[in-house]
């Protein structure tokens, strides 16, 4: 039996450059990708969301800044609070936290360079919904691209993170001076997570190193786009 | 009216573009201890006066000019306009 294809939004910014990667991805993983223009505030009836890659609306200002009011992304926050599942890579992460959907800031990376790069994670929870096909303590290999991924809590914000279970990537490495390695976070309860590190790149072992591990992140996305869709069904 | 806005990253925040400009000026020769690099956002506001000028510049920083969680900022309202 085939499993139904639940489909999953990748919202297109003005600048965005990795949301046909992440339809790529999502597709080859068992999803149907719906690629949504920023100024298009009708979400259509999803099961998962994706902001992607990029630099939306040229991160003028901060990265993320602006995208933040873009119609779509009124319907993005509408989507999450009613528990919908959203999933921000990089600068999608960047918007995430601009729009106060997960907690933090990043900022430009500590060397000023821009660094892409394969970079070694660690799961740091297991337990989150993004997470379900990863071990606690599993490394993923998985790339990063960004001018701009270093990541802020100041000491009291980051006591509540961890405290809570929300720091739930973290690098083996720190690349770009993120406080404590952070490379991604989930809000508290759980249903929007974000990350510098691009999954989408790490799902064809033609491409890149080889690792497939992204997969493991998007593929988790995919089983709740399904869940949410058809658990009624 | 013209207001003028500076947002500085806050004090403790990693500032990787300062340090590189302070690095820089220690190159030159210069006798520096610190720099911090922020941004100058010029606006023309239409308001009745400057108290109403000032809260609509506010809310312009609360909303969007700034990231309260890694930047203070400052308003200079110009005098005389």
């Amino acid at each position: 039996m085939t499993e139904a294809r639940p489909r999953v939004a990748v919202v297109v910014f003005p600048g965005s450059n990795d949301d046909r990667d992440a339809a790529l991805a999502l597709e080859a993983l068992g999803a149907e990708p719906v690629l949504h223009w920023h100024a298009n505030s009708e979400l259509p009836d999803v099961g998962a969301v994706v902001l992607p890659g990029g630099f939306s609306y040229g991160d003028y200002l901060r990265a993320g800044a602006i995208a933040r009011f873009s119609p779509a992304m009124q319907a993005v926050a509408n989507f999450a609070a009613d528990g919908g599942y959203v999933l921000g890579i990089c600068n999608g992460f960047q918007v995430l936290c601009e729009a106060g959907l997960l907690p933090g800031a990043l900022r430009p990376n500590e060397s000023l360079s821009f660094i892409c790069d394969d970079v070694p994670l660690r799961v740091e929870r297991a337990g989150v919904a993004f997470l379900t096909r990863c071990e606690a303590g599993q490394r993923l290999s998985i790339p990063i691209k960004h001018g701009e991924g270093c990541y802020f809590a100041d000491d009291e914000l980051l006591a509540e993170l961890d405290e809570a279970g929300q720091t739930v990537l973290r690098y083996e490495e720190n690349p770009n001076g993120s406080v404590d390695s952070i490379a991604g976070v989930v809000n508290a309860s759980g249903n929007v997570m974000g990350l510098m590190p691009h999954p989408e790149h790490a799902v064809d072992p033609l491409i890149g190193s080889g690792s497939t591990d992204g997969a493991l992140i998007l593929e988790a996305l995919v089983d709740r786009a399904r869940e949410r869709l058809f658990a009624a069904a | 009216m013209k207001a003028t806005v500076l947002v500085r990253p806050k004090p403790g925040i990693l500032d990787p573009q300062g340090k590189a400009v302070e690095d820089s000026l220690k190159h030159l020769g210069f006798r520096v201890d610190g720099a911090r690099v922020g941004r100058v956002v010029d606006l023309e506001v239409e308001a009745a006066d400057p108290e109403q000028a000032r809260a609509e510049v506010e809310r312009m920083c609360a909303e969007l000019l700034a990231n309260p969680l890694i930047e203070s900022y400052e308003i200079e309202l110009a005098e005389g306009t």
